[in-house]
């Protein structure tokens, strides 16, 4: 068991005020951050300049594969594999596969959705350093929490210490990285 | 503005009280004191009401649903009072009707989110619930429905040993995808909704084993801001796809009756009509349930009297549009001038069999639902109760009427004949009850009922340019 630095928390108690101290952590230089809200807070992706996020083309991709892969499906079942004449109707047309490859579509787009959030966000995951401070218990509450990450190259304890305490942080704590 | 912001301004600017929107949370409770609220009921005291409602729903749910269940599976369809020609009954009737029920559910969380209505936010977990309970209630009908339950793996595209694939082509096949893909979806949305509200129970518990389960529930989620990112665009992403359920299932399950030949059933107005139908008795379902959970749950500042106004108006929409599809159905049946049609749609009405059940229909879809006209039968709970008790009673009578209305007096007056329900079509219909009221009062006590973190964020408080949410004078907006 080795304990190393995982990064510097600074709580906050609204979210303007996490909003402000972000844009002075981005404007500082600093590049491995990230804050911690108990609601997304309006405003913070263009402070952390995230983009759009992937989870869009994820759940688009997994949408069209099993849009297309039923259409296959319906084509090789009831033209190729055992063809049945019913009622007069060609074996296989576009119109008739519209349903069942639509339904199927709103399928893989939702699971896509859910596979794409889970794995772009790491999740799940059965732990993290943050989840053995007590403080940060209260970030699914009503406080407001951004963590400087070790990792960065401008990170220093004891200055990014005092610079998170100067942007009007409380309870800046050191968290550790239990390995 | 940049410079004018303060809560004195603020007020200046505010329109007159009554343009004013009712806010989502009433009282002002700080963030922290609304966590603590909205997570009381499930790490309190189990009280007792929920005992007593729970014992009976469980009763039903596991002795009286089985038992009716096992009975048909083994003996055959013929326990039932299905026979020709009514060879879709009660359990047809069911089927729509949970579907039904399970629509606004979808349509209050998922449309409400992308029409941004914020006093969605309080409801919407409980009508999300409701919507993945009565789907599995839907689910079984069919599928027990086929007579031999233990060919249902016929359904799905498998391959076999006997080389035989579904049929593409049939309705009643798109059923099976339509409600399989609406269990599927709805569920994963439901469960993704709660990730960070099962953060909050975890950070939260108190004992070991509910830290065990939410922490395992909560799969690590820790709230940060990109994780909330992906979290959002994923939301958006769902909700869009479960409003496109909503019209799809009902409107296939319509598909089923429209594409017969049979009088009454072959309509293009079909898939509409349920849609809205359906919409219509989810909405009375959930003035059943709002109802009295807001109040012994002492959720009443949350689910605010302006919420269930709220509700009570969408179901009059609901019901407005409804009226209106009967009128139509009616005036096309006079008007198409063909006489099975004028038969079927005359018998419904002025019939001998089943004249009580479509007179239920027009008095309660058509003129109860009038009453929600007034605001005075929207501000009291008790009216809202009983009217959402009768709008479901309303809409299975009417689901009764379009199955077995159509079918009992067919072309031939040779195949005419009568239905009437057996005990063990009503016995499973009290176990499908039973079954729903016993998942969803176990959802009320163990998870969070009401959608924490969403409601959360919809509070001024959580608005960085808002004064509660610590903004400052000088703030650029």
């Amino acid at each position: 068991m080795s304990e190393k630095v995982y990064g510097l928390m600074a709580e906050f108690d609204s979210p303007a005020a996490i909003l402000h101290a972000a844009e002075k952590v981005r404007d500082a230089g600093y590049r491995r951050w990230d804050a911690f809200t108990p609601f997304p807070i309006h405003g913070m992706d263009q402070v952390m300049k995230l983009g759009n996020s992937l989870v869009g083309w994820v759940a688009l991709a997994g949408g069209a594969f099993m849009f297309l892969n039923v259409v296959g499906l319906i084509w090789f079942a009831n033209a190729f594999d055992y063809p049945l004449i019913v009622g007069g109707k060609p074996m296989f047309s576009v119109p008739m596969t519209f349903v069942p490859a639509y339904i199927m579509l709103i399928m893989g787009g939702a699971l896509g959705a859910l596979i794409g959030m889970l794995g772009l966000n790491q999740l799940p995951r059965l732990h993290h350093p943050l989840l053995d401070k007590k403080r940060f218990e209260l970030v699914s509450r009503d406080k407001f929490i951004l963590l400087i990450g070790a990792q960065d190259e401008k990170f220093c304890a004891t200055e990014t210490k005092s610079f998170l305490e100067s942007l009007g942080g409380t309870h800046v704590e050191i968290v550790e990285d239990v390995e | 503005m940049a410079d004018s912001l303060n809560i004195e301004e603020l007020k200046r600017l505010a329109p007159p009280a009554e343009l004013r929107r009712a806010p989502v949370v009433e009282g002002k409770p700080s963030l922290g004191a609304l966590t603590d609220k909205l997570s009381e009921f499930a790490e309190g005291k189990t009280p007792r009401w929920w005992w007593i409602l729970f014992i009976p729903a469980a009763f039903a749910a596991t002795v009286i649903f089985p038992t009716c269940l096992f009975y048909q599976v083994f003996t055959g369809v013929g326990v039932w009072g299905n026979n020709h020609p009514v060879m879709w009954g009660l359990d047809i009737v069911n089927f729509i009707w949970w579907v039904g029920v399970a629509h606004a559910g979808t349509l209050i969380s998922a449309l409400l989110f992308l029409t941004k209505q914020h006093w969605r936010t309080t409801i919407g977990r409980m009508a999300e619930a409701m919507t993945v309970f009565s789907v599995m209630m839907a689910g079984l009908y069919p599928a027990i429905h086929v007579g031999r339950a233990w060919f249902d793996w016929f359904m799905f595209p498998i391959p076999n040993s006997n080389g035989n694939w579904p049929q593409f082509k049939s309705p009643l096949m798109w059923d099976v995808f339509a409600v399989n893909t609406y269990l599927t979806v709805s569920t994963l949305f439901w469960f993704m909704g709660m990730i960070p509200d099962f953060a909050v129970f975890r950070d939260r518990a108190t004992t070991r084993v509910r830290k065990t389960i939410f922490t395992a529930l909560a799969m690590g989620w820790t709230g940060s801001a990109r994780q909330w990112h992906n979290y959002e665009k994923a939301y958006v992403v769902l909700c869009g796809l479960c409003t496109l359920l909503v019209f799809t299932v009902s409107s296939i399950v319509g598909l089923d009756f429209c594409a017969s030949q049979i009088a009454g059933w072959h309509a293009t107005i079909f898939p509409l009509y349920f849609v809205i139908g359906a919409v219509f008795c989810g909405f009375g379902m959930m003035l059943v349930i709002l109802v009295p959970l807001r109040k012994w749950c002492s959720l009443e500042k949350v689910i605010t009297m302006s919420h269930m106004d709220k509700v009570a108006k969408l179901a009059l929409v609901a019901g407005l549009i409804i009226d209106y599809i009967y009128l139509q159905e009616f005036f096309i049946a006079w008007y198409s001038g063909d006489t099975y049609e004028r038969w079927v749609f005359g018998h419904r009405l002025f019939g001998h069999t089943y004249l009580y059940l479509g007179w239920t229909l027009i008095g309660i879809n058509v003129c109860v639902t009038q009453l929600l006209w007034f605001k005075k039968i929207r501000s009291s709970l008790a009216a809202l109760f009983i009217i959402g008790v009768l709008i479901n009673i309303g809409m299975w009578s009417e689901r009764f009427v379009i199955v077995v209305g159509s079918l009992y007096q067919e072309f031939l007056p040779a195949n005419w004949g009568k239905y009437m329900p057996t005990i063990w079509d009503v016995g499973l219909y009290i176990g499908t009850l039973g079954a729903f009221f016993m998942l969803y009062l176990l959802f009320v006590k163990f998870l969070p009922m009401i959608a924490i973190a969403e409601v959360k964020g919809v509070m001024p408080e959580a608005d960085p340019h808002h004064p509660l949410g610590g903004a400052q004078k000088g703030d650029h907006q």
